[in-house]
């Protein structure tokens, strides 16, 4: 469930605007940045905040 | 501003995910509003797939109760439902599968003097009927009402289904021009038809109106796609528009709807 949650919240932000994603490790972490790219977004940033990555893509 | 609920993502989550759906798709299919000509072999498949994919408002047209006979294809309806209205069969049905879903029952034979009235507001018909008459109607009806419709028909282990879009591609009377004469071609209920080649042809015309609504891929217009189970062979023939045609034409012969003999006996 978490690509749909984060094509939908892509789908409610302007070109240009950026989303925060904080997601687990495993298939979280595998799937979501590499749909996001497939998909023409772009991944900012991908760093380690506690138990959580934060991600950032840009629409 | 595009919302759904958090039942709904996880309902629609399949589309979603697809590319060529999305969110976007999948907002235009509950916004969508799609009408089905026969609640039979066809219609029931194409019903149950357009309630679960989340068509927002589906019209079902039948004037027709459930015989036991039906169920071995028709498989919106259930041994218990023998006797009932088949629409209010299937609205039951269709219901129970999606909520989301509104259903309008229509409890009627389609004919020349009502199908206009029927078809008006939709955005896509899908034509599950059993007879030449009715198909040529409703060709007829939606090229004049420029409504995209799926054509299709089976009998014994074929079928066969094409998209139309009018006056953009070709029409079923481009193709076929009149009905056939009485009784050169035998109803399912004289030669049979095996009941998941009805399933088939009606998922096929289902995936043609989530195509068409969401945008994805290309429907089959310019195209008649025919199949035979028995060697499972499927064919994709090309097709143009006939510049001649009697309803779709520049210059059109039939300007009026009008039923045509029907040309197929009555079918159980």
């Amino acid at each position: 469930m978490t690509m749909v949650k984060v094509k939908l919240k892509l789908s409610q932000i302007e070109e240009g605007d950026t989303l925060d994603v904080l997601l687990t490790e495993g298939e979280p972490l595998e799937s979501v940045p590499r749909t996001a790219k497939e998909q023409g977004h772009h991944v900012e940033d991908i760093r380690k905040e506690g138990e959580y990555y934060h991600v950032i893509i840009r629409k | 501003m595009i919302d759904f609920t958090e039942s709904q993502l996880e309902r629609y989550s399949r589309h979603i995910l697809l590319d060529s759906v999305g969110v976007e798709g999948q907002q235009k299919l509950l916004r969508s509003r799609v009408l089905i000509i026969g609640a039979g072999g066809l219609g029931a498949p194409a019903a149950m797939y357009c309630a679960a994919a989340g068509i927002g408002t589906i019209g079902i047209v039948d004037a027709d109760a459930v015989e036991v006979s039906n169920l071995q294809r028709q498989i919106i309806h259930f041994t218990d439902d023998l006797g009932s209205a088949k629409v209010s069969s299937a609205r039951e049905k269709m219901e129970a599968i999606n909520p989301d879903v509104t259903v309008e029952p229509i409890k009627a034979f389609v004919n020349a003097s009502n199908i206009s009235d029927i078809i008006d507001g939709y955005d896509f018909v899908i034509d599950g009927t059993d007879n030449f008459a009715t198909k040529f109607l409703i060709n007829d009806a939606c090229v004049m009402l420029d409504t995209p419709f799926s054509h299709g028909g089976i009998l014994r282990f074929n079928g066969q289904t094409m998209t139309v879009l009018p006056k953009e591609s070709a029409c079923y009377r481009c193709v076929f021009h009149k009905p056939p004469p009485k009784n050169m071609i035998p109803t399912c209920s004289e030669a049979g038809v095996l009941g998941a080649v009805a399933g088939m042809l009606g998922t096929v015309q289902a995936a043609e109106a989530l195509k068409y609504i969401t945008g994805a891929g290309e429907v089959l217009a310019d195209a008649l796609l025919t199949f035979d189970a028995l060697p499972m062979n499927f064919r994709k023939v090309k097709l143009k528009r006939n510049p001649n045609c009697a309803v779709c034409s520049e210059r059109p012969s039939i300007t009026e709807l009008r039923d045509e003999e029907q040309t197929v006996c009555d079918l159980k």
